[in-house]
């Protein structure tokens, strides 16, 4: 609160909405760079025998084969081939490092070690997450964090700042270039401080946190995946690797072997409504028939375009961009359009390898 | 000075003879944060005191104005269609709503008025 930010209530934590204003913090973000307080976030320590191994038994992506100091988006599955949580894995000199959704990491920890007995997970809850978002996010660590610059997309090493001991990854959920660093709770406000002195950096709250997410097409947990979607319909089968598709053994592999098979009954899409009211998370999909064809599970204003956006489940066979539908407004029916995702187009470096 | 009056849904209300100007408090408009789409009613619409007569779209949710009096809708703000921002930085001025033909013009005395409205929103 001492930045003049809102705060509201988050499983548990309190949570700086917006300082600014997130229209001004959104805009900020894409032309320059901001700072997120992203400690409700949880960071895990995973280590024990073959960890990476082990951990390929619950997550469809290809963990064994990542090199030390890569960092990979994957997903948790459970057995009924839905989605226990989405999170960020590294693969770190001594043990495996995860980042998971905060509302999630009790139901995350609980699943992980029922099924993962040998496995110890450690929870750094004291650990604080910053994140540094924006075309100027390696500009603004030129003089506090050099060596940082080296980092390629999806890359982590451990460096400090002004003295305090941090980890870095360069990822984020805005479609911009970024970071996002970790240290110990009691040193985040030095290490805010100093990221905040530099002209490029303001600080954002988790309302132009969402906005950018929107934009760039990531899914938020709860909203856009949860534990009745399955990776398939949400389109991130792509997290699964060519190695670990080809034989995938996970819980709810059989629903996911069939969806990649015969492709899944609805898939995830962006929506583009017509006019400027702002459809959002949980109206009706109608298609132009006025007959169901799904759900939309996220919708907000999109600064950066001007335009109500949103992303939803329909049918597969309404989900080719440019097909018609109808999404209900406050009971009216609003003509939209099916979008290709990303609404704004990553800069600098992909998540989506594709 | 005008006298202003206001609802415990954040309008104010002012008048000019049975003619009554709504709009959202600063207050309001603060805690909305930017405003990005205010979807208005038909003119000649006639609305009873409490009806759902307007929706504010911020970036983060949408929020309901009621009309605070009864009435016929004769005027709606036309400067909101193309720059909704006008209600952050006017809110109690060129950010208005709309203008009602009061049918009971009686109902604006028993509005809030600013020492009971200032009451109800802790008093800053």
């Amino acid at each position: 609160m001492a930045l003049g930010g809102k705060l509201v209530p988050f499983a548990g934590w309190e949570l700086p909405v917006q300082y600014e204003g997130i229209l001004a913090e959104h805009r900020w973000t894409r032309e320059s760079a901001s700072l997120f307080d992203v400690s409700h976030m949880g960071q895990v320590e995973v280590s024990g025998k073959d960890a990476a191994g082990q951990l390929e038994t619950l997550i469809p992506a290809s963990l064994q084969a990542l090199p030390e100091g890569r960092t990979r988006y994957a997903v948790i599955t459970n057995d009924d081939g839905g989605i226990v949580d989405d999170l960020l894995v590294t693969r770190r000199a001594d043990d495996m490092f995860m980042v998971l959704n905060a509302a999630r990491i009790d139901a995350d920890l609980a699943w992980l070690r029922s099924r993962l007995p040998a496995l110890a997970f450690q929870h750094r809850h004291e650990r604080a997450l910053l994140a540094l978002q924006g075309p100027m996010a390696a500009a603004a660590l030129s003089e506090v964090a050099p060596a940082a610059l080296e980092l390629t997309p999806f890359a982590y090493g451990e460096f400090d700042v002004g003295g305090v001991p941090c980890t870095f990854s360069r990822s984020g959920y805005t479609g911009e270039d970024g970071f996002e660093i970790g240290c110990d709770g009691a040193a985040a406000v030095a290490v805010a401080e100093a990221l905040l002195a530099r002209p490029e950096v303001r600080p954002a709250g988790l309302g132009a946190r969402d906005s950018l997410r929107l934009e760039a097409g990531l899914c938020l947990y709860g909203n856009d995946i949860d534990a009745g979607t399955s990776p398939v319909e949400a389109g991130l089968a792509w997290t699964f690797g060519a190695r670990r598709k080809a034989a995938l053994e996970v819980p709810g592999a059989a629903r996911i072997k069939r969806e990649l098979a015969d492709g899944p009954a609805r898939r995830r899409v962006g929506l583009l409504p017509e006019g400027r009211g702002v459809v959002r998370n949980g109206a009706a999909v109608r298609d132009e028939a006025g007959h169901e064809a799904g759900v939309v599970t996220s919708g907000s204003f999109s600064p950066s375009l001007g335009v109500p956006i949103a992303m939803g489940y329909v049918a597969t066979h309404h989900a080719e961009p440019d097909t018609a539908l109808q999404l209900d407004l406050r009971g009216r029916q609003v003509p939209a359009r099916v979008a290709a995702l990303p609404f704004v187009p990553p800069r600098r470096h992909r998540q989506h390898p594709a | 000075m005008q006298n202003y009056r206001y609802t415990k849904d954040h309008e104010w209300v002012t008048v000019d003879g049975d003619l009554a100007t709504v709009g959202i408090t600063e207050y309001a408009q603060d805690q909305l944060g930017d405003i990005v789409f205010v979807e208005l009613p038909e003119i000649g619409r006639t609305v009873a005191a409490g009806e759902e007569v307007a929706v504010i779209e911020s970036v983060k949710a949408a929020s309901e104005i009621y009309a605070p009096v009864a009435g016929r809708i004769t005027e709606i703000n036309p400067v909101l269609n193309d720059a909704p921002e006008t209600v952050n930085e006017d809110a109690t001025g060129s950010g208005w709503f709309l203008r009602i033909q009061m049918t009971a013009p009686g109902e604006f005395d028993q509005l809030l008025d600013e020492a009971a409205y200032l009451a109800l929103t802790g008093g800053s």
